[in-house]
């Protein structure tokens, strides 16, 4: 049994969740890739990125809110 | 001996014995009084402690310059340390200087970079370990924790490893010693001793370059030129401070926590997926680390107006033991999965080690625990914290087994 945010996206077809990091804010704290690695890249200077173009696949959607909520500089943001 | 403190909203002191051995009852105290405090030691100093007013001051290089981020009785002048590089850049540097030096670092920090030093880590807390062997009373501070980020930090530089004992002396002397008076103060640095020890080792490195963070800072360039000998060693003198007493402060605190508390340890040692909401959440409880700022022009914060001159400090671990922000905030708990702590600071000075801090913190817990998941201390009196404004445990006798 798939969760239900997959179901509904197999049935309705669109991105329910994505992240996005603010580079202005990110100061390379590292706690949103060290949570969700597979939604964050960390360049040379320890700053984060989101994964192309930010969609969370399925089954990571709490993953990426709780990367957006240990943020300490608040820069990762999860639209839904 | 200081004058012991008359009320903690106006006549604070973070050297006093309260403070040292648990100040946090003294922030909650400030909390519900007045979000910022004031004293008239140190020539004047502020004291914000909710989250909300260390987050504004952390963000505003505007009105609070790093000049000196250490208070103390010797306050700095305009002319020195001069501005914009600062004694120990890029803690002490200002925007645009700061952002250029810190870039240059950073490399060196990243979480990929510090995966290097893993490995040696790791052996190195094995070994510590191993000599504990058949002890039944071991000290976690003083046998274990303060060697590791000792230790790392030598290597990372490339310095002798024996040189560990004038490290320390030298940490204490920035950190701990700031009740001196103004001319003690300045005596002891312009003995020059920490300036004599880093030349000799600039110089070892420039007769036989090597692959350690000392050649690199040598070989580093910034606009087209190579650093300026006071930037390379104020880097280096900074590297030396602040990534030693503050990791094994953590480390140890850690420790001393998790002696008291069996229920943490056996979770810990059961459930191997907790330990990196262990590490976060022991990094928010015991953030060792205050941070201060200069007030570089008159500003208003949370009510009170700060004048030109005026001390700030910046106590992250008061910040990180807000109520308003961290639901249960006097209280550790262990698998806290939301946890905005800001045990390594806010905005542009965020910690430049702190990928390597959170590595040595969660190996040495992981290696401690893997030997000896059962310990307690041994006596809780002979516990003792270090003063100033990075805190943490010097004294944990704990009993093993």
């Amino acid at each position: 049994m798939l969760p239900i945010a997959a179901r509904l996206r197999r049935v309705y077809g669109e991105q329910l969740v994505r992240v996005h990091v603010d580079g202005e804010r990110c100061q390379g704290h590292n706690r949103c890739a060290a949570i969700a690695p597979e939604l964050f890249v960390i360049d040379d200077l320890g700053n984060a990125t989101e994964v192309g173009d930010g969609t969370v696949p399925s089954g990571g959607e709490d993953r990426a809110r709780l990367a957006a909520a240990n943020c300490p500089e608040f820069a990762v943001v999860v639209t839904e | 001996m200081r004058p012991p403190v008359a009320d903690w909203a106006t006549d604070f002191d973070h050297t006093d014995p309260e403070w040292v051995a648990d100040p946090y009852p003294i922030w909650d105290q400030l909390r519900s009084r007045c979000p910022v405090a004031h004293s008239d030691r140190y020539g004047g100093v502020w004291l914000p402690v909710t989250h909300e007013a260390v987050s504004a001051v952390a963000y505003d290089t505007e009105h609070f310059t790093s000049r000196s981020v250490v208070v103390s009785e010797l306050r700095p002048t305009d002319k020195a340390p001069p501005a914009p590089i600062g004694l120990a850049p890029p803690i002490t540097s200002d925007p645009p200087f700061h952002g250029e030096a810190r870039r240059l670092l950073l490399p060196a920090f990243s979480p990929a970079a510090v995966a290097g030093y893993e490995p040696y880590t790791r052996a190195l807390c094995r070994e510590l370990l191993d000599a504990m062997e058949g002890k039944d009373v071991v000290d976690a501070a003083g046998d274990y924790a303060q060697h590791i980020p000792l230790k790392v930090i030598v290597e990372m530089l490339g310095f002798p490893q024996e040189d560990a004992d004038i490290f320390r002396r030298f940490i204490h002397m920035v950190l701990e010693d700031v009740g001196q008076s103004p001319e003690d103060r300045l005596a002891q640095f312009q003995a020059g001793e920490i300036d004599a020890y880093i030349e000799a080792r600039i110089a070892e490195h420039i007769a036989s370059p090597r692959d350690d963070l000392t050649s690199f800072l040598l070989d580093a360039e910034l606009g087209g030129h190579k650093l300026e000998p006071r930037h390379v060693r104020g880097t280096m003198i900074l590297l030396m401070i602040a990534g030693i007493d503050t990791t094994w402060s953590a480390i140890g605190a850690s420790l001393w926590h998790l002696a008291q508390h069996p229920s943490d340890r056996a979770r810990l040692a059961s459930e191997r997926a907790l330990m990196p909401f262990a590490v976060e959440e022991l990094l928010r409880a015991y953030a060792p680390v205050t941070m201060a700022r200069l007030v570089r022009s008159d500003v208003e914060l949370g009510g009170r107006q700060l004048q030109t001159g005026d001390w700030v400090l910046l106590p992250f671990p008061a910040a990180n033991r807000d109520p308003a922000v961290f639901p249960d905030a006097g209280r550790v708990v262990i698998d806290r999965e939301v946890n905005r702590h800001a045990a390594f600071g806010l905005g542009i000075h965020r910690c430049i080690g702190s990928n390597l801090a959170r590595m040595e913190l969660r190996v040495a817990l992981e290696e401690w625990m893997a030997r000896y998941p059962e310990f307690s201390l041994a006596d809780p009196g002979a516990v003792t914290w270090s003063a100033g404004q990075v805190r943490g445990p010097r004294r944990v006798p704990v009993r093993l087994g």
